[in-house]
């Protein structure tokens, strides 16, 4: 059936939804294996202690008790993978599923029990008796580089895990020169990713012939599978991982986690079925936490305000061991410390540093939200310091519109941009003038509710690939292209298979929509498939906003890839020569008797059976693509936020929020108001809400979603969206990202509103979250009172 | 997540629950089960046994009775918040109970479980306090006794109960017109009070009283403040005695100095509130 409405830019009602509202779908916990046994990790009560013994006879006396095992019972093939060592001299200890000799953060697993209950395994959990010598232990970044601080691996001598550099044009004399000189510390809090399912894991083992499946909440199965084999010596060939519907990531589940090594070598151990899920409180503990960096920012400028120069030197917690990609995160923000600004001098310089905390990775916006929020913040302070609108500030620095790839001062080859155009737009989305007369007003009154603006004219990057950049330039052990493949059934459904693994993103719908409109199938005949290595395999997984930018560049390969094939079996069938047959909206026709037609679901049936293909072509309509972009993908806008803030009690009331995002081409507008919606509630959580806390001792404060402040609906506002489509030059389609747009452009526009609300009582900055008793201590000191 | 194990029984009557608590000595009365059961699941309370008078329907009304309204023990939240004869008779409650928790919560958890609880950050209790509420709990033998709100919170998490008596009634005095006002500040809609404060206007002419949540160890009135209005202080000038004699925990939330530093903001906005008109 040909199709002419096309479906791409189309508010396409989601395919994946009944399933997910009606319960239909099925996460790993919902998995039940016959014979399956509940795995409980034994964890460190202290930040840092040193092993003694561990003493597990209790808890397999314990009814339904199958084994217990300290970290001293394996020997494991490798460590946990680690994948991307930024500099050469990196200081990379190897991380094993278990401690053996020494605990490092409150939560590192130290023994594993296995029982045939989930209860019994708790219960003998709590029976294991483990000898533990507490010792002295760091969890925050200057103290840990301080002389004499715990040192978390003695085998490195100093709890620096690397510095990483980036030095472009002469930094030194810009900033010796230059008349205005801007300076910020931000504390980028340490965050917990709270997906809404928790991580679970099955593994069930074929003993007769060494086979294993496991079904993780993970994002990435094809990257686990590689981690397992590496971990566990299984090999991959062995090995079939399922991500079965997943209830969100953010990054959390873009990890190799240490219980899915356990429970795939336990059930091999064992020759049974192996489960293990985290409760909530567990998951605070033991899955990666976000963020954590504390950063000096330096702008210079010329006395109207035209920057000169950008610096930053950012110290990042990298928790008590190196996770998957930690020591890259925040490199993945180096090069975007300028904005989308221009600038004659660039120099970044990071220090990832050991602490005794929960080892920190990649979180919603990785790296990005922290350089977003380093110039973002800084340009509304230039702003105030040479007097001008943090409109009027922007305008004059924005890099001019281009649709040309162009270099930035920050080392990027940019796609396109126009930044201009959306901070425009959102400007009529508000009534700037009024807004700023108001203030003006309740200034003037000494109102006890004081109204702030905050801007954001963020950009950022993402669709991570690709290969020979990220591996040779970065230093990044693994690829990013991305690998889709076609198959045309004989009765003309499709099935599309991606190696993303979409987990809320939306892919079953936008991947459909665009295979709809190239191939000429309606919809409801597409099933898109993923993350099953035997089902997909091969693919890097879904996270980096790369879903769309590039996995929809691969599955649009594979859709001309049918198409050519299709063309040569219809020129065959229609005895025309192949240049003779055009291709439209799924029907291919002869040049100049459009009435002399194949379908795409004819030729699925004649490809099918063989009857009458040309000489020398293969059987089967279906292709595979595989795609490596030549470069990320540059997505920018426009936030601002208004808040009022009560000026008694501290508390800030965001009253409007408009973004305006440029995501290049757009598949779905629905699923991409979706992506910022829930991109911009996270930032503000973390502007105002959210912050992991240890006390002295190392215990994580923040233990349960109680004390650690996820907001809610209730606390998120409604927010006002715009749009604007410069398409990217990156990939064929025009595409980028948009899963993390939100989370990077929000938090600076949040905190400048806060800040803009209360400067004129003498406040230049206030740290995040933006706390009531962080804003009402700010306003305490400036009067001068206590605080 | 996964609470200690633990014995399970289903009580049919008041005292069928009496005679088993007094039977068992680490047993525990499972209402709503919210307050419980998070303790259990983090192992934090590890009872024996629960004696579940979740299906003691007797328990759940909420009638007039002379001067007061009397709310049965098991009357969820959600039945105080919307109870037509609370809203008309006395509505600082069933306002305090809409801001319990979220509506899940408010569909499960019941007054009594709420107030047995003596959570010094929970809605109900400061209300109670201001109001001059009165318990009426049963005990072993048909026992009946009742107890002033003043008495009955003893201290964190400690109610003026005997591990074998039941609250089953509580009993609100009419307003009658009187003003009010219930504020309550925390972070998310769901959470308990950072610090909430309760005032009610004094009938004929006696000063308003004030209470607060979560300054103390118990739901706190704020003598100093009622003494000041007893005196003649407007609010402002009464408010600024909201701390007095108060001992607020300092916590991942706010330290105690923002919290004393709030109640009187708080304060200050409730008796404007309570007392305006």
């Amino acid at each position: 059936m040909a199709t002419t409405q096309k479906l791409v830019g189309a508010p396409v009602l989601r395919k994946e939804d009944a399933e997910f509202l009606t319960g239909d779908a099925r996460y790993t916990d919902d998995l039940v294996v016959p014979g399956m046994l509940w795995m409980a990790v034994v964890r460190s009560p202290y930040a840092h202690a040193r092993i003694k013994g561990v003493d597990t006879s209790e808890a397999l006396a314990m009814p339904g008790v199958v084994a217990a095992f300290s970290g001293a019972d394996f020997e494991w093939a490798g460590p946990l993978l680690m994948a991307w060592p930024v500099t050469a001299d990196i200081n990379n200890p190897p991380h094993y599923p278990l401690a053996k000799d020494k605990a490092r953060y409150q939560g590192d697993g130290v023994a594993v029990v296995v029982a045939e209950s989930r209860a019994a395994a708790a219960d003998a959990a709590e029976a294991v008796q483990v000898d533990y010598e507490a010792l002295p232990s760091v969890t925050e970044l200057e103290p840990a580089l301080a002389k004499g601080a715990p040192v978390v691996h003695e085998e490195f001598g100093s709890n620096t895990c690397y510095t990483w550099k980036l030095t472009n044009g002469d930094v030194e004399k810009v900033f010796e020169e230059a008349p205005v000189i801007v300076k910020q510390r931000n504390v980028i809090r340490r965050l917990i990713p709270n997906a809404m399912e928790p991580r679970s894991i099955v593994v069930q083992p074929t003993p007769s012939t060494g086979q294993f499946t496991m079904w993780s909440s993970t994002q990435i199965p094809h990257v686990l599978r590689t981690g397992m084999t590496l971990a566990t010596g299984i090999p991959e060939s062995k090995l079939r991982i399922v991500a079965p519907r997943v209830g969100g990531g953010f990054g959390s589940k873009l990890q190799v986690y240490p219980e899915e090594a356990l429970a795939l070598e336990l059930a091999r151990r064992l020759g049974r079925p192996v489960k293990w899920t985290e409760t909530r409180s567990e998951g605070y503990l033991a899955t990666h936490h976000g963020r954590d960096q504390v950063q000096d920012m330096e702008i210079a400028a010329d006395r109207d305000g035209k920057i000169l120069g950008f610096r930053a030197r950012v110290l990042a917690n990298m928790g008590a061991y190196l996770r998957i990609i930690a020591p890259g995160t925040p490199v993945l923000g180096a090069f975007l410390f300028c904005g989308c600004y221009g600038g004659e001098a660039y120099e970044t310089e990071f220090v990832g540093v050991f602490t005794n905390t929960t080892p920190v990775d990649a979180y919603r916006g990785a790296g990005r939200p922290e350089s977003a929020y380093a110039i973002e913040h800084v340009m509304d302070a230039l702003a105030r310091e040479v007097g001008k609108d943090p409109v009027e500030i922007r305008r004059m620095n924005f890099l001019p519109p281009f649709d040309e790839p162009t270099q930035s001062i920050g080392g990027l080859t940019l796609d396109s941009g126009n930044y201009p155009a959306t901070l425009d737009k959102a400007l009529e989305l508000i009534d700037y003038d009024g807004i700023r007369k108001e203030q003006q007003a309740r200034r003037e009154q000494g109102d006890q509710r004081q109204i702030g603006i905050g801007f954001s004219t963020y950009i950022e990057n993402c669709g991570w690939g690709p290969s020979k950049i990220i591996g040779n330039v970065l230093k990044y052990a693994g690829g990013g292209w991305e690998a889709a493949t076609i198959r045309c059934h004989p009765t003309g459904k499709v099935v599309v298979v991606t190696g993303t693994t979409p987990h809320g993103q939306g892919g079953q719908t936008t991947i459909a929509q665009l295979v709809a409109d190239e191939l000429g199938v309606p919809i409801e005949d597409i099933e898109v498939l993923f993350g099953d290595t035997d089902v997909a395999p091969s693919g890097w997984d879904t996270y980096g906003s790369r879903g769309n930018a590039v996995g929809m560049p691969a599955v649009h390969r594979a859709a001309q890839k049918v198409i050519e094939k299709g063309r040569k079996i219809a020129a065959h069938e229609l005895e025309v020569a192949e240049s003779d047959v055009e291709f439209s909206d799924g029907t291919f026709s002869v040049r100049g008797a459009p009435d002399v037609t194949r379908t795409i679901a004819s030729l699925a049936f004649s490809s099918w059976t063989g009857h009458n293909l040309p000489e020398g072509l293969e059987p089967g309509l279906e292709a595979s693509a595989f795609f490596d972009p030549g470069n990320l993908v540059f997505p920018f806008g426009a936030h601002i936020c208004v808040v009022e803030v009560d000026t008694e009690t501290g508390e800030t009331e965001i009253v409007r929020y408009v973004a305006v995002d440029d995501v290049g081409t757009i598949i779905n507008p629905m699923i991409v108001d979706g992506q910022v919606m829930g991109g911009v509630a996270q930032g503000i959580a973390e502007s105002l809400f959210e912050e992991a806390k240890y006390d002295e001792q190392g215990n994580l404060l923040t233990s349960s979603m109680t004390q650690y402040l996820v907001p809610s609906a209730t606390e998120v506002p409604n927010l006002v969206l715009g749009r604007h489509e410069t398409p990217s030059t990156t990939n064929e389609l025009g595409v980028k990202g948009v899963g993390e747009t939100g989370t990077i452009a929000s938090p600076p526009a949040v905190m400048n509103a806060v800040v803009d609300a209360v400067w004129h009582l003498g406040i230049t900055d206030i740290e995040r979250p933006a706390t009531p008793e962080r804003v009402w201590r700010a306003i305490q000191a400036a009067k001068g009172g206590a605080a | 997540m996964i609470p200690a194990p633990f014995e399970y029984q289903r009580a049919d009557s008041v005292e069928q629950a009496i005679e088993v608590l007094s039977a068992n000595e680490d047993a525990k009365i499972l209402a709503g089960g919210h307050s419980l059961l998070p303790l259990m699941r983090l192992r934090l309370a590890r009872p024996s046994l629960l004696v579940d008078i979740s299906r003691v329907r007797d328990l759940s009304y909420v009638r007039e009775d002379g001067d007061a309204v009397a709310i049965g023990a098991l009357t969820t939240h959600h039945e105080v918040a919307n109870s037509d004869a609370l809203q008309s008779l006395c509505p600082i409650v069933p306002f305090a109970a809409s801001e319990v928790g979220d509506p899940q919560v408010r569909h499960v958890g019941t007054i009594g479980g709420s107030v047995a609880h003596a959570d010094p950050a929970s809605d109900l209790p400061p209300v109670l306090l201001a109001l001059g509420a009165e318990m009426v709990v049963r005990g072993p033998g048909g026992a009946v006794r009742t107890v002033p709100a003043a008495a009955f919170f003893r201290g964190l998490f400690e109610p003026d109960l005997a591990p074998n008596e039941i609250l089953t009634e509580i009993r609100v005095p009419k307003l009658a017109g009187r003003g009010w006002s219930y504020i309550k500040f925390h972070r998310r809609a769901q959470d308990w009070a950072m610090v909430a404060v309760a005032a009610v206007a004094g009938s004929n002419g006696s000063p308003a009283a004030v209470t607060l949540a979560n300054m103390a160890d118990r739901p706190f009135r704020a003598a100093g403040v009622e003494e000041a209005l007893a005196s003649g202080a407007d609010p402002a000038t009464a408010a600024a005695r909201a701390d007095e004699g108060t001992s607020p925990p300092s916590d991942t939330f706010a330290s105690a100095e923002y919290r004393r530093e709030l109640s009187k903001v708080l304060v200050r906005r409730a008796l404007e509130e309570a007392l305006a008109g």
